[in-house]
């Protein structure tokens, strides 16, 4: 029941925010409210899981009808559905301003109801009606509260997703009819005949990997986060693309293990790659929120390769690249959307000096940087650690390439933090377009209060990882001898 | 004893005290930033003090990350090299924090500075302790995240903001390989506690030995500023002088060395990973001395020297004497870090660091000109200062083992001290070139500066303490001695004769060696090199993103969407606009997609 009430608190938010969004004051309470009770409950299931160790179920069953709604969660799926509730409030605070909010916050929460869908669905038919039902919802929130380009974002992120998810369908269903099983995802699931894997795993794998997303088709992601509202790609940024990383642990492990092994090869390949070239291409932007969505490239490049590796250690390192990848990436595009509502620009050569101007924001931007570059002690190093060393373990020295990456994503965060937070205030500094950051307001107790938790966070499971693993350690371990038990 | 979890966790405390503290208290919090030192100088001492009857020391360990197939551990344990190391990094530290009372009392920022020079402390003392290469790792990590951040303490200043830039990631480089040796490490022997590795070297592959202790030295050559990883330490000095001092001269960069001593087992049983490191060693040591010689900046005269100094321990590494390296190591920690505080002594009473405009300040500082030749005629090597000892040991060492690296390195001493006694003679002889009036530093300033002179002068009798703790053999190698002592006599004597004539010297000097002063001066260009490269490494990735990602990935994506409309168009009749057809066909999917859940699902 508890499963059941992180999707309807959320879906119930959502609907009253429609419906009676259209007083400010009441539509923040609501929605507040509701990403608030959805948080606890996620501590509830949280704690649940972490005492007990076994699996939490749910179903609605209708008599003579069969069974509806199946939801499960386990170590895979607990941590990204406390971190979507975490992520909610902070996208509900973050977006406490917008226009229209009754519609908006509506938005939001119907996005965190279907982003946890997607997470606790134990039926294959509810996880593709939940991934598609994120769409719809971030399709909206692009294109209705976005930025000057917000329509062809809007779309190319739709088309990009939707085309891969069409090809995932064709892939679930294919999985069913070959594999000749129910649609109901067992918590050890059999896998399914070796001769269908391929052609399942890669149908399945185009809708995940544009997902997370892979390079070569990651280009709608600067798009629809440069567009998208803050708490947009918070979402986007934060939950949306672990949604990939998921259903290959979810699904593709499991159903397709020899089609799995056979392409981790490539899996890494693509890993390095996202690495490398998402780290390249940050170095290169002037828009600082374009370049915070090529970071994500890189940092969802490590969660793909400790995947790849199939091993525990490689999986605990994708889990943990996705909840610090989670935090770190919120903050950031929190932090560069509450320098937008200010400056109005986000050209990084606009600013200069905000750590005199504007200390409070310049020192959390700088953590959050160090956070994104890797630092030890802060929530990126484990994650990056694990899947390097357990790539490394599987595929050898060709991982050494992802130190190119490593060393580039230095560049470009200290090249942001130089520009921005270093040097003269910009007012004195004759900056591109002129912004008097001196007349720029810091932070405020709001803002504050979303980003000091964040930073508290990143903190916490930068110092000790097994805040996470701990919890994930059981089914990932029984993934990692599921993709390491096969021929 | 002081328990060593103490001593990592008290000046993290430390820190966040004197940062939340703010201004208004920082008179008072700033001594604070005492305690860290202070706690890891007596811990070291402690156990030194005891090493002779407690040979093993238990180790603290928690599992970082925990697998069916095994755990990746940190902990923290004080072996006699981890406990001289807490006495050095404490000592220094502690004499930089009373000396940074002084030298930055007018500073704005000073919560920010005693802050980050408590969270370094702490670093430092991590990576010492660290029984794990994990937790060796990430506290190398976190000392470098200080030092950039220190570098870049006088943010405002572009130069600054680019010198700290530059020195995290010029080091990051060498931490990939070091990252890399450790994923090299944990695949082959399931482990990353540094002594089970170590003991499972005999059964590696001599292949995966040479690649792993290779590794290894890429991050210390990044740390301790080695050839072709040297370019960020003489940037680094844009930071304050005290900064310099303690991370730029005496811990931080010989971390590398440390981090060799550590590992030994795999360099001893790996020799081309010792000629490696023997060949870079040598050429820094060489080479760096010779740049030292024509900067007119004293801090960048320094920087250089260090960089010389730290290729000297290398060339001993490389030859097989850690114990020599690591003797020099410690007294190059009390000479340097005199010489950066002299000379930040010396800024501070002349408002320049110029040598050009320096002169005659021995009388104006007499003080700080009499801790300075301390540490001059210790870095030159001459009898009975510190340096001498030390340096005849890695002479020796390397002479013996190498003839040729020996013969540089006796080259590179004399230029040592030729370029020592330069230094000393512009600034401190003749008379003030510069503006305004020249004065001595307060008492604060000067209590740092003679416990280290002292120091400088008197450490070599260590020499005998190290061979017993550490083993190698004790001693003078009296042939080798008597070499290096009149040849680094003789280049001082140079030094300080030829600059009787002030600044001018230096341009009958550039006229008798032409291209090679100049070279010498420019760096030999290494450094341009690299930041063009890095430039353009910058532009490439702003073209590429604008060439390659928006216009062909996204462009034959969007080739693929146009077609798509192209195809689209076909089916146009379809929207005729008429509701009841829309409504028809959102039936019939509706219908088509229960009817495929429903046959699914039974």
């Amino acid at each position: 029941m508890t499963l059941a009430l992180l999707i309807a608190i959320p879906l119930a938010g959502a609907f009253v925010s429609a419906v009676a969004g259209r007083s400010t004051a009441v539509a923040r309470v609501i929605a507040l409210a509701a990403s608030l009770g959805t948080a606890g409950v996620a501590a509830v299931v949280w704690r649940a899981y972490a005492s007990s160790a076994e699996a939490l179920t749910y179903e609605f069953t209708i008599e003579g009808a069969g069974s509806f709604l199946r939801l499960a969660a386990d170590g895979l799926s607990v941590p990204l559905v406390a971190l979507t509730a975490l992520l909610g409030i902070i996208a509900v605070l973050a977006s406490w301003n917008v226009e229209r909010i009754g519609a908006h916050m509506s938005l939001l929460l119907a996005l965190e109801a279907a982003v946890i869908g997607v997470f606790l669905a134990a039926d294959l038919i509810l996880f593709y009606v939940a991934w598609e039902a994120v769409l719809i919802p971030m399709f909206f929130l692009i294109g209705g509260w976005g930025h000057e380009n917000r329509r062809y974002a809007a779309m190319k992120f739709f088309i990009y997703t939707f085309a891969g998810s069409a090809l995932m369908l064709v892939g679930l269903v294919l999985l069913v009819v070959q594999g000749g099983i129910g649609t109901g995802m067992p918590a050890a699931p059999l896998p399914i005949e070796p001769a269908s894997q391929t052609l399942v795993f890669w149908l399945l794998a185009a809708g995940f990997l544009v997902k997370i997303p892979v390079v070569p088709l990651h280009t709608w992601l600067p798009d629809a986060h440069v567009e998208a509202p803050t708490a947009g790609s918070i979402m986007l940024a934060g939950v949306l693309l672990k949604m990939g990383a998921y259903g290959i642990a979810r699904i593709s492990i499991p159903y397709t293990p020899d089609a799995f092994a056979a392409a981790s090869p490539i899996l890494a390949a693509l890993g390095v790659i996202g690495i490398v070239y998402g780290a390249a291409m940050a170095l290169g932007q002037s828009d600082l929120k374009r370049l915070v969505a090529y970071s994500s490239v890189a940092h969802m490049g490590f969660v793909v390769l400790g995947l790849a590796s199939g091993t525990e250690l490689g999986l605990q390192g994708a889990m943990l690249g996705m909840v610090s990848h989670g935090l770190v990436a919120g903050l950031l595009f929190f932090l560069v959307g509450a320098l937008y509502e200010r400056a109005h620009t986000r050209d990084i050569r606009a600013f200069g000096g905000l750590g005199v101007t504007l200390p409070r924001w310049a020192t959390i931007f700088v953590v959050a940087s160090l956070a994104s570059l890797g630092l030890p002690g802060l929530s990126g190093f484990p994650g990056e650690f694990a899947s390097v060393v357990a790539g490394f373990g599987r595929f050898g020295f060709v991982i050494a390439l992802a130190g190119i990456g490593i060393v580039l994503a230095g560049a470009y965060t200290l090249r942001a933090v130089r520009l921005v937070v270093h040097g003269e205030p910009a007012a004195t500094s004759a900056p591109v377009d002129g912004v008097q950051s001196a007349a720029l307001g810091d932070l405020d107790a709001r803002e504050l209060l979303i980003a000091v938790p964040l930073m508290a966070l990143i903190v916490a499971l930068g110092i000790w990882p097994r805040l996470v693993t701990d919890i994930a350690a059981a089914t990932l371990g029984a993934l990692a001898s599921l993709a390491g038990t096969v021929s | 004893m002081i328990p060593l979890w103490f001593v990592i966790v008290a000046p993290i405390a430390v820190a966040l005290v004197i940062a939340g503290a703010g201004r208004g208290p920082v008179r008072y919090t700033r001594w604070l930033a005492l305690i860290g030192p202070v706690a890891a100088a007596w811990a070291g001492a402690e156990r030194l003090a005891g090493a002779g009857r407690e040979t093993g020391v238990a180790a603290e360990a928690v599992s970082w990350l925990v697998t069916q197939a095994g755990s990746i551990d940190v902990g923290a344990s004080a072996d006699p090299i981890a406990s001289i190391m807490l006495v050095v990094v404490g000592v220094v530290a502690s004499m930089v924090v009373i000396f940074s009372v002084g030298y930055m009392a007018e500073d704005a920022s000073q919560p920010r500075y005693f802050a980050l020079l408590s969270a370094f402390t702490a670093a430092m003392t991590g990576l010492v302790l660290s029984t794990s290469l994990v937790g060796l790792f990430v506290a190398w990590e976190l000392v470098g995240a200080c030092s950039y951040l220190l570098i870049g303490f006088w943010f405002t200043r572009p130069s600054a903001a680019r010198a700290a830039v530059k020195a995290f990631l010029v080091t990051r480089v060498g931490d990939v390989g070091l990252l890399f040796a450790l994923a090299l490490l944990w695949r082959e022997t399931g482990t990353l506690v540094t002594a089970d590795v170590l003991a499972a070297v005999p059964m590696l592959a001599p292949a995966t030995i040479t690649a792993a202790a290779l590794l290894l030295f890429v991050g210390a050559a990044g740390k301790s500023a080695q050839f072709p990883l040297h370019v960020w330490l003489p940037d680094a000095m844009e930071g304050p002088t005290p900064v310099s001092a303690l991370i730029h001269a005496a811990t931080m960069v010989a971390a590398g060395v440390f981090l060799l001593a550590r590992t030994w087992p795999l360099f001893e049983a790996s020799e081309t990973a010792r000629l490696v490191v023997l060949v870079i060693g040598t050429v820094t040591a060489l080479g760096a001395a010779t740049i030292a010689v024509p900067q007119t900046d004293i801090k960048r005269v320094l920087a250089y020297s260090t960089i010389s100094q730290l290729g000297f321990m290398f060339a001993a590494l490389g030859a097989g004497a850690w114990v020599a390296a690591f003797f020099h190591l410690v007294t190059h920690a009390a000479f340097k870090s005199l010489l950066f505080l002299a000379s930040g002594s010396v800024i501070h009473g002349s408002g320049t660091q110029d040598l050009r405009e320096m002169g005659g300040l021995g009388r104006a500082m007499p003080l700080t000109a009499a801790t300075w030749a301390v540490g001059v005629a210790a870095l030159a090597g001459l009898p009975p200062l510190a340096g001498f000892f030390s340096k005849d040991a890695v002479l020796d060492a390397v002479w013996v083992h190498a003839p040729v690296a020996g013969a540089a390195l006796f080259i590179a001493s004399g230029l040592t001290a030729f370029y020592s006694f330069r230094a000393t003679r512009l600034a401190f002889s003749g008379t003030f070139r510069g503006a305004g009036h020249p004065h001595e530093s307060p008492l604060v300033m000067k209590v740092p500066l003679v416990v280290l002179a002292l120091l400088a002068a008197t450490l070599g009798a260590a020499s005998w303490w190290f061979a017993e703790l550490l083993g190698g053999h004790a001693g003078l190698a009296v042939p080798i001695a008597v070499a290096s002592t009149v040849i680094a006599g003789l280049s001082a004597v140079a030094g300080w004769s030829l600059y009787r004539t002030g600044p001018a010297a230096d341009d009958r000097l550039a006229g008798a060696l032409g291209g090679l002063w100049r070279a010498a001066s420019g760096a030999y260009g290494i450094d341009a090199l690299v930041m063009r490269g890095a430039a353009a490494a910058e532009r490439g990735a702003a073209a590429a993103s604008e060439r390659f990602d928006t216009k062909l990935v996204d462009g034959l994506v969007r080739g693929i969407a146009w077609l798509a409309r192209r195809v689209g168009r076909e089916f146009n009749e379809l929207q005729s606009g008429e509701g009841q057809l829309y409504a028809a066909l959102v039936g019939a999917g509706a219908v088509l997609l229960a009817s495929l859940a429903l046959w699914l699902g039974r």
